[in-house]
């Protein structure tokens, strides 16, 4: 019983830390950079920022851009459409922020669609994230 | 006397039920009766045993509104057309729309397949368009719903401050200026 006991508890360890490491910003952008053929060194904070700040125009004849909901500054709270309030997206303020791949990705996909009217490629996300996680708070 | 009474209301319920039916034909969505029958506005209304998937994808851009809010097929069709909802891409992997598409048939509000029949025309995709909810919020004028800090109907949390625990009584209620 005891050693039973013993097994679960190292499982639930071993397990809390490889979700861990997989949760980890780092462990994303080394999968972008491995799918563009480049190192994490070569994303650009600087791209990724100016992605962010891009104007779109939309259907409306509006300006759409991420920071329609994420606001301008990344610090600061953001708010969907539906008037729902958005966690900051700097991971100095949020540190779960792009900590759940599935998650990351997932929106990713919507957003990047809802704005630019494409998919992002794997380098504008490692850009995106890479700035995302070196804001100061 | 109390169970006579009690009685008597039931029966009263079905005349207007089906007076409301048969007269006037069915409005979809109206759920009086149906939030007696589950303990009142006052309880919450988020069933128990809710997937919590149910929560994080349909509570990301909005509070997730209970599913007793409108009929089943009000549900089958927003969940039929995620990719385009309300000007947004809300799609999801079809294993998580499965299980949120389940969930939501089987905690559906009035009236559902068998209990009220089929209403005429199209299911409405939005509560705040269903009878019941003009009825609940008719004292609130349109420069009220305009207001910046509301925005929408649709932003139950903005007044009621529980709702994202599915809570709606009136003393959660605040109308921000
Ligand atoms: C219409 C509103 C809206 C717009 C415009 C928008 N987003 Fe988002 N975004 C959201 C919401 C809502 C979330 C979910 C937030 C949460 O659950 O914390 C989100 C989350 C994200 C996430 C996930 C973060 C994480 O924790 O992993 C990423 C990445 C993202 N957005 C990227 C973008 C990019 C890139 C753009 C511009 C091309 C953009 N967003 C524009 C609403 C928006
Ligand atoms: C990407 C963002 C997003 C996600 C995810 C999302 N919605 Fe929505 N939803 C919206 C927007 C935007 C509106 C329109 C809000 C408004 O009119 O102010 C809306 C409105 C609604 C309405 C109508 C509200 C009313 O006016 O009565 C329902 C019902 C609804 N959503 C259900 C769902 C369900 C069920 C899910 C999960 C499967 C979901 N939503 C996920 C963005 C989203
Ligand atoms: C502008 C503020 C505001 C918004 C936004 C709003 N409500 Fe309300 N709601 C009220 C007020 C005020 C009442 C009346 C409270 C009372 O009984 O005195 C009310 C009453 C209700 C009731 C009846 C509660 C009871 O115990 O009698 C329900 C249910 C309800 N609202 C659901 C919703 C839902 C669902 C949404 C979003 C789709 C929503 N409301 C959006 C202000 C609002």
């Amino acid at each position: 019983m005891g050693s039973l006991k013993g097994t679960v508890l190292v499982g639930l360890i071993v397990w809390a830390l490889m979700g861990w490491a997989a949760g980890e910003p780092e462990g994303q952008l080394q999968g972008w950079a491995r799918a563009m053929g480049m190192s994490v060194s070569a994303f650009s904070a600087a791209r990724g920022e100016a992605l962010y700040r891009q104007e779109n125009g939309n259907a409306q004849g509006g300006a759409i851009g991420c920071f329609s909901c994420h606001t301008k500054d990344p610090r600061q709270p953001g708010r969907t459409r539906a008037g729902k309030t958005i966690e900051p997206m700097a991971s100095a303020v949020t540190p779960t922020r792009f900590t759940d791949p599935a998650k990351t990705e997932k929106w990713f996909s919507r957003n990047c669609q809802d704005v630019l009217g494409r998919a992002c490629t794997p380098e504008e996300k490692g850009d995106f994230v890479t700035w995302l996680t070196r804001v100061k708070p | 006397m109390k169970d006579s009474v009690k009685g008597m209301l039931v029966v009263a319920g079905a005349v207007i039920a089906a007076v409301g039916l048969f007269a006037t034909g069915p409005s979809w969505g109206d759920d009086e009766g149906r939030g007696e029958e589950h303990g009142g506005m006052r309880a919450s209304r988020v069933p128990v045993g809710a997937p919590a998937s149910w929560k994080t994808e349909c509570g990301s851009c909005h509070v997730p509104y209970p599913p007793a809010m409108l009929p089943a097929q009000s549900w089958a069709r927003i969940m039929a057309g995620l990719d385009r909802h309300f000007g947004e891409n809300a799609s999801l992997p079809p294993a998580v729309a499965a299980e949120i598409g389940q969930f939501l048939a089987a905690e559906a509000g009035w009236p559902r397949d068998g209990e009220g029949g089929v209403a005429r025309g199209e299911p409405p995709l939005r509560i705040t368009e269903t009878p019941w909810f003009r009825r609940e919020h008719r004292e609130i004028g349109d420069v009220v719903w305009r207001r910046a800090a509301i925005g929408s109907p649709a932003n139950c949390s903005a007044c009621h401050r529980q709702a994202e625990q599915g809570i709606f009584n009136e003393h959660g209620v605040k109308i921000p200026k």
